[in-house]
């Protein structure tokens, strides 16, 4: 059985769920409602499958406006509100409760305005994060944070948990790049921050909503920073025998003063998993293989990987291999994105997302295969090298009893392992339910009280995605202020 | 003036708001003290960081840095560069602007959130602060992120200490990504372009896929002509292409020069940072964030009932402007003119004598209500910085 536990329902809200959702019913479009057990189990969990609750009923607002209709109703009737963008979730940011409303931007997805000379888009949220870049695509331009699943990923949740990408080495994370907000406080208040210029009036709000998982609000609306697309870019693939020199050579590479857009990492599992699902041309022969893209016209892109092929020679590569194609570039990047993808098709697995500081790299891969043996599983690697984030896959088989706490425990310790070498839990997933009990290993009572009191401020009746980001025990006599039954 | 509290170390810094808030004091908080006359002025005991000093780690290979506050930023600067690397936000040097003296301090630099012309390119001040160690109010310490590059493990409180001026805590410790030094520069210079035609020429030079680090415009006055000023950072060969490529793109708007002598545009863009052109000026100098298409429109409209003059950076998003300091130093006027779009105004330099009721720009009734109760949280006892931003 699974290790995470969620607060038990309030029996109170249980026992009023046919008055409840009436009221709902009464205060926007009743099509804009779900109940039906058989719908809402649709929404019972996100990408972290092995935790599932179907909850009391799911709306889908289609203003900001019916937004703020909701959270005032859920407000006054102390109802647990859980946000939910697409439901890609790693970290289980959308995992429901038995008594709890969903709200999902799904039907918040316009394009609002466009506007290129000021280099700005303005979306509602709930819009995914590839639409945004293909509608600026037409003009060259484009919208830089780009996770792995892009395709499906809504604004909202990008904005929730300061989603990042691979790419982001250069262009920044959801932080960086996000100029406004318009969000619907939990007592149903539309609070608008930000906007078309660069930086705060005041205290920079825009900041610390961005990054706290669906916490202090629901946001409706984004206004995000556009960029003119470079002329080109091209990746090289690297080859090399062992992690250690993969990682020397990522370190040289920054050290010589460049700044590759992206510098992707993958040991032997990954790589072998990835070639065979993907075609990508994957040397599998290698035990690491770097993806490293550099941007600009094609003699700026010529000199730089001349560069970059110079540093990785004092390395001895096995492989060093340049794109010699648009298709093949596609291809190249196509087997990265699908790293995760092709891990399901052979097992079951769980995705950690520990940042460590890129220095201590090579230790910490050889540390993860000692502990690979000692726990009986498999972990494969897939990373953002520049940046130290790393995405170790637990291997697992949830059908044989245990094996699921087995890589739970496997996982939380490479976390307390990034954190113990001067790194941290989540590079760009977010906390979620995953990692909520992990949050004392990084920081002490003081430190989560001042963000609890931030919370607060927020969103006093802790009503708001409450059972997630912080450890249950600590949250605990806050989310039962409103509560009637104590579970 | 009463001697300056520094304390030692982070602990005797705890102890000594812990000590405050006993004895109800008020703290007046500062670094090195060169940035003391922005926002309001406080009445407290003073209180500085300079003994919060050093680098506590530097690892060239992961682009990372992590000094205690109080560290001067010239110290800082000095030892990235025997690495080729550098703080990217462009941190400005104020001093003359303000007529002030003292050493800045890294810890002050990021409490006003204090960001250069680069900031159209790489981000804010914010953006390259990774982590930070505070004590709040109640003389707790405190942290937030960490020394890596990517985290999102519990709030960013990192950017709700950027440019809260000591008002939510004493910052002790900050940790910044770091980039490259780029290794060469060039500038493309375009002459005589009003100001609408400079921000629609700026506009289009960011929209290329040109990768511009710096987009200014200074208007023309009876001595001098207008000039727009393009810059492009990077390798020397990737330089000179795109210099030349962005000249041949921007020859609607007139053929430009392109500057490559390194003193020179490093002393132009260090003129634009500074705001070196209003230095040596009395008067009031506001500083206008805005959608840069905004801008002209705005300047314009304040032009018509006051004299003024103005510097345009990040490519028309930020507007520095210098006035008289009768009618409030234009205040009403020049805020009614950045709400009628958008945006927000600061004073940044009061003359001595000058009046104003706001030196930040006055926020909807929500969110000042929202950064209120924030302060409390941070400082429930009013101690840190009171009256600084006006709360």
């Amino acid at each position: 059985m699974s290790q995470i536990k969620m607060p038990l329902p309030d029996v109170s809200i249980l026992e009023r769920r046919e008055q409840l959702i009436s009221g709902l019913k009464s205060i926007i479009d009743s099509e804009n409602v779900i109940t039906d057990p058989l719908e809402t189990i649709v929404y019972e969990c996100d990408a972290l499958t092995a935790y599932r609750c179907p909850p009391l009923a799911v709306t889908l607002p289609q203003t900001t406006e019916e937004v703020a209709a909701i959270l005032k109703y859920c407000h006054r009737n102390n109802l647990p509100v859980i946000p939910r963008g697409a439901g890609t979730s790693l970290a289980g940011g959308a995992l429901p409760t038995a008594d709890s409303i969903v709200i999902g931007v799904a039907r918040l997805n316009n394009l609002l305005e466009v506007d290129l000379p000021n280099r700005f888009i303005r979306v509602q949220a709930g819009i995914t994060n590839l639409a945004v870049s293909e509608a600026v695509s037409g003009d060259n331009f484009f919208y830089a944070p780009d996770p792995s699943s892009q395709l499906a990923c809504a604004i909202a949740g990008n904005i929730a948990m300061n989603s990042g990408g691979a790419h982001c080495l250069k262009y920044g994370v959801t932080t960086n790049n996000l100029m406004g907000v318009r969000m619907v406080t939990m007592e149903g208040e539309i609070l608008d921050v930000g906007g078309a210029h660069l930086d705060p009036a005041d205290y920079d709000l825009l900041g610390v909503i961005c990054g706290s998982e669906g916490q202090f609000g629901i946001v409706t609306e984004a206004t995000l920073r556009i960029l003119g697309k470079p002329e080109g870019a091209r990746p090289i693939l690297m080859g090399f025998n062992s992690n250690e020199v993969a990682g020397a050579c990522v370190a040289d590479i920054i050290k010589a003063g460049l700044l590759p857009v992206a510098l992707e990492f993958m040991d032997k599992p990954a790589v072998i998993a990835c070639e065979n699902f993907a075609k990508a041309g994957y040397p599998t022969d290698v035990e690491a293989l770097l993806i490293v893209e550099v941007e600009g016209s094609d003699s700026e892109i010529d000199d730089q990987l001349e560069k970059i092929r110079e540093i990785a020679r004092h390395h001895n590569p096995a492989v060093l291999r340049e794109s010699e194609s648009a298709l093949q570039s596609d291809l190249i990047w196509k087997g990265r994105k699908a790293a995760f993808g092709a891990m399901g098709q052979i097992s079951d697995y769980m995705c950690m997302d520990g940042t460590i500081p890129t220095s201590q790299l090579p230790n910490v891969l050889g540390r993860m295969q000692e502990m690979a043996k000692q726990y009986g599983l498999r972990v494969a690697n897939v990373f953002h090298a520049g940046d130290g984030n790393l995405h170790p896959l637990i291997l697992f088989d949830a059908n044989k009893p245990g094996d699921q706490q087995k890589c739970e425990d496997f996982g939380s310790a490479i976390l307390k392992l990034c954190v113990e070498v001067g790194g941290c839990l989540t590079g760009e997933h977010g906390v979620g339910i995953e990692k909520r009990e992990l949050m004392n290993i990084q920081f002490n009572e003081q430190d989560l009280e001042m963000q609890m009191r931030i919370k607060d401020v927020f969103d006093s009746k802790w009503l708001l995605n409450a059972a997630k980001v912080f450890p249950t025990e600590i949250s605990q006599s806050r989310r039962r202020r409103n509560s009637r039954s104590v579970a | 003036m009463s001697k300056i509290d520094r304390p030692a170390s982070e602990a005797e810094l705890a102890d000594f708001v812990r000590a405050a808030v006993a004895k109800k004091t008020k703290l007046n908080i500062a670094g090195g003290g060169s940035k003391q006359s922005l926002g309001s002025e406080v009445i407290g005991r003073p209180v500085s960081t300079t003994k919060l000093c050093g680098i506590e780690l530097y690892e060239p290979a992961s682009l990372t840095l992590v000094a205690e506050a109080g560290t001067p930023l010239k110290t800082l600067e000095d030892e990235l560069a025997k690495n080729d690397q550098h703080l990217p936000f462009e941190p400005a040097d104020y001093r003359q602007l303000l007529g002030s003296s003292g050493e800045p301090t890294i810890g002050g630099i990021v409490a006003c959130a204090i960001s250069g012309p680069r900031r159209i390119q790489v981000g804010a001040c914010r953006d390259f602060l990774i982590g930070v160690r505070f004590v709040n109010g109640e003389g707790e310490i405190i942290k937030s992120g960490g020394r890596v590059m990517k985290n999102v493990t519990g709030y960013d409180l990192v950017k709700l200490l950027a440019g809260s001026y000591g008002t939510l805590g004493i910052i002790t410790q900050v940790s910044f990504k770091l980039l490259p030094a780029p290794e060469t520069t060039a500038c493309v210079l375009l002459g005589g372009l009003d100001d609408e035609r400079a921000v629609s020429a700026m506009s289009a030079a960011l929209g290329s896929p040109f990768d511009l680090s710096g987009a200014a415009h200074v208007p023309g006055n009876a001595d001098s002509e207008p000039v727009t000023m393009l810059r492009l950072e990077g390798f020397s060969s990737s330089v000179s292409y795109r210099a030349e490529k962005l000249r041949e793109l921007l020859l609607p708007y007139g053929s430009g020069d392109i500057e490559v002598e390194r003193e020179k545009t490093d002393k132009c863009w260090k003129r634009i940072r500074d705001v070196g052109a209003f230095a040596d000026r009395p008067g009031a100098v506001w500083r206008i964030s805005l959608k840069p298409g905004d801008s002209p429109d705005v300047v314009k409209t304040i032009k018509r009932s006051r004299e003024i003059d103005v510097i345009y950076d990040w490519g028309g998003g930020l507007v520095w402007l210098l006035t008289s300091t009768v009618d409030n130093c234009g205040e009403e006027l020049i805020r009614a003119s950045v709400n009628h779009v958008g945006g927000h105004a600061t004073l940044i330099r009061r003359p001595d004598g000058a009046e104003v009721k706001c030196i930040f720009h006055p926020q909807p009734q929500l969110v000042a209500k929202i950064s209120t109760e924030l302060r409390n949280q941070f400082d429930p006892h009013a101690i840190l910085n009171p009256g600084r931003m006006g709360n």
